[in-house]
């Protein structure tokens, strides 16, 4: 398996307000063949994860800090990026201990710290991944170890720019390969021992999310509460959250590398066809609802990734069929940034955690479900931003958001306020394709939009995509439905969006050109 | 003089001045870094001193925020644990039992009672890093006896 994996040249956070021991812990990690990065405040820490993402594979940190709680950091890290903390205290009483391991830590070292306990840390990054790879199996992937090996081997081996790309067509593949697994979960609860995240169960988790609303952290133990398993632990609720985001991120890189470039016509991803097949069952109503939102997100966003869409669906044969012929036109439309902001959250879930954005909650919805949902758009709208809000304070980089279709960039906390409506929606965003889009969209989708009450812009896109439009919409409603915008009681309508804090519908950051917000809002898959 | 420093550096482990944990330093210091242990020491002295401060000015307050004072000195006892002074350690666990009992003179007594270890071990390391430079760098590498 981890045939690859190798603890040189682990990337290695330090973080300690005393030089004395920041200045020897660097050291011992240096003698163990790390990479090691010092940092003698917790926000500094904070602000270096943020912004390389995926530039560490684990975290030490002090337990007592003076600009932040130590516990706090491990909660955020693990929230938004899921990566493995070391604790380290030069106490070590029980209490101390017990609440280093609650809030996610994966080991709590007592000072003084002895060379042989830092030599073995990358087990907890090892571990890490092959947990991942597990949940994921457990949802019917089969490659997981392949793919972990690859991941491994890539990351420790250190290729730089390489490395990462190649990561990412990895972990694209991987997910792709979830979605074609993805319709089989009887499979996953015969593989392992380990709570498999069926799709009721992830549902309940949704749903559990969801309720927790806006003004609260989404944490792991409210989740659990909500979500009434008895047999179900906190700590598998925080890995699955951890993992999900993970999971959305990743996505978001993939299709970062896959995204369109230029105008996004040019979606060919093959994917996009069975992307798109599954998501036509639903009214759409949402995923209409969605689209808009996209559109302001996507135009955020730099990169318009196709691929999300084709990874998402992954349910509907017959939409598949429906499918091939248009994707090509509908592409424009379809895979565009809004697709892939749809397709994130379309795509299965595969315990990756993202951060505390939306994603997840659209994600697992795809992921698990494929069903078509009729109020799913507003579900995960409602989800999406909640979690988004809850949990991630801090501006969600736009750039992490995957230049695609990613939920990212539809619960990106950019800088709008908390209240998103359609009827809300910033003109110069709304007004993107939308009018353009409703003009070609069937009367459904007109009747939908203008239920939502949104105010289509004029559309200024070219002749060619109308009919694309049309037939993307309808793809896109299905797909957003099939993506597993579970929505379970809501209908589309507007409060949904209202509920949205619009900076997570919209990544106010980027602006996608004209042919992309197209796209976007013509297939609604903008939803997210 | 080899001789001399190790004898020194020996004296500072048995009369529990300083505990392994400068041995584990001493194995870290290795030709990309040949004075580490000596920089590390010099770091901490001069760390410790503004904790020490600190310490001195709340005490002097009078008000007696046992709380914060326990939290200084959680810093410290970090701080001093990793060079290994070890008697210098011994007054930090000290002072915040009587922090927790609530001991304001127990505290007073058993601040004074380290600063003084702390003094004086760094007058005991400056003399054996100054006496190891002389000696040559091959000896403050050895482990002592």
């Amino acid at each position: 398996m981890e045939k690859g994996f190798s603890p040189v040249g682990l990337r290695v956070l330090v973080v300690d307000d005393d030089p004395t021991w920041l200045k020897i812990l660097e050291k011992m990690l240096k003698k163990c063949s790390y990479e090691v990065t010092t940092c003698g405040l917790a926000r500094e820490a904070l602000k270096l994860l943020r912004e390389r993402k995926d530039g560490y594979d684990i975290v030490i940190s002090d337990v007592n800090m003076p600009d932040m709680d130590g516990f706090k950091l491990l909660e955020h890290v693990g929230l938004e990026l899921d990566l493995p903390v070391i604790m380290m205290s030069v106490d070590g009483e029980t209490s101390r201990v017990m609440k280093g391991v609650q809030h996610g830590a994966c080991d709590y070292l007592l000072k003084p710290i002895r060379m042989k306990e830092l030599k073995i840390i990358w087990q907890h990054v090892l571990r890490k991944k092959l947990q991942e790879v597990r949940d994921i199996e457990g949802c019917g992937y089969e490659g997981g170890s392949d793919w972990i090996t690859r991941y491994d081997e890539s990351h420790f081996l250190g290729s730089g720019e390489d490395v990462s790309f190649g990561k990412k067509r990895k972990d694209f593949d991987f997910e792709k390969k979830l979605l074609q697994d993805e319709s089989d979960p009887s499979s996953s609860s015969s593989k392992k021992a380990r709570v498999v995240w069926s799709f009721e169960l992830h549902q309940k988790f949704v749903n559990a999310v969801n309720q927790i609303g806006c003004d609260h952290k989404a944490g792991p133990k409210k989740i659990l509460d909500l979500m009434n398993v008895p047999w179900l632990t906190r700590e598998n609720v925080a890995s699955h959250l951890q993992k999900y985001r993970l999971y959305l991120s990743r996505l978001e890189k993939g299709k970062e590398l896959k995204c369109y470039s230029g105008g996004g016509k040019s979606m060919d991803s093959p994917l996009k066809d069975t992307e798109f097949s599954s998501g036509h069952q639903s009214p759409g109503k949402s995923s209409y609802v969605f689209s808009g939102g996209n559109n302001a997100l996507l135009q955020k966003a730099t990169d318009i990734n196709p691929e999300p869409l084709a990874s998402a669906p992954v349910s509907d044969p017959n939409c598949d069929a429906i499918m091939p012929p248009k994707t090509k036109k509908t592409r424009i439309g379809f895979d565009p940034p809004i697709s892939s902001t749809a397709f994130d959250s379309l795509l299965p879930w595969s315990d990756v955690p993202e951060p505390p954005e939306s994603k997840p909650v659209l994600y697992e919805n795809s992921f698990l479900h494929q069903q078509p949902l009729s109020s799913q758009s507003s579900y995960v709208a409602n989800t999406a931003p909640c979690l988004m809000e809850e949990e991630m304070k801090p501006p969600y980089e736009t750039p992490a958001i995957g230049t695609c279709v990613n939920p990212d960039e539809f619960i990106m906390p950019q800088d709008k306020g908390p209240t998103v409506t359609l009827q809300d929606l910033d003109p110069s965003i709304s007004n993107m394709k939308l009018q353009e889009f409703s003009s070609n969209v069937t009367n459904n989708t007109e009747s939908i939009l203008r239920s939502l009450n949104w105010e289509l812009p004029e559309s200024h896109h070219s002749a060619s995509l109308d009919t694309d439009l049309d037939f993307s919409w309808l793809q896109g409603e299905r797909f957003l439905a099939n993506t597993g915008l579970q929505f379970q009681d809501y209908s589309s309508s507007p409060s949904l969006l209202s509920e949205l804090p619009p900076h997570l519908w919209f990544g106010n950051e980027r602006l996608p050109d004209p042919d992309e917000y197209s796209f976007m809002v013509d297939h609604g898959l903008f939803i997210s | 003089m080899q001789r001399q420093v190790a004898l020194i550096k020996q004296s500072l482990f048995d009369q529990g001045y300083l505990d392994e944990q400068f041995m584990a330093l001493e194995e870290l210091q290795d030709d990309a870094n040949p004075n580490f242990v000596e920089e590390v020491s010099a770091l901490y002295f001069k760390d410790s001193a503004r904790l020490i401060n600190n310490i001195d000015q709340a005490l002097e307050r009078g008000s007696f925020d046992f709380n914060r004072l326990d939290s200084y000195m959680h810093q410290f006892k970090g701080s001093s644990t990793s060079i290994g002074a070890n008697k210098v350690k011994a007054e930090c666990t000290m002072f915040r039992d009587y922090c927790r009992a609530g001991n304001a003179e127990g505290c007073l007594r058993t601040f004074q009672q380290l600063k003084k270890e702390h003094s004086t071990l760094r007058k005991k390391l400056e003399h054996y890093f100054q006496l190891a430079r002389q000696a040559g760098p091959k000896e403050t590498a050895r482990r002592p006896k």
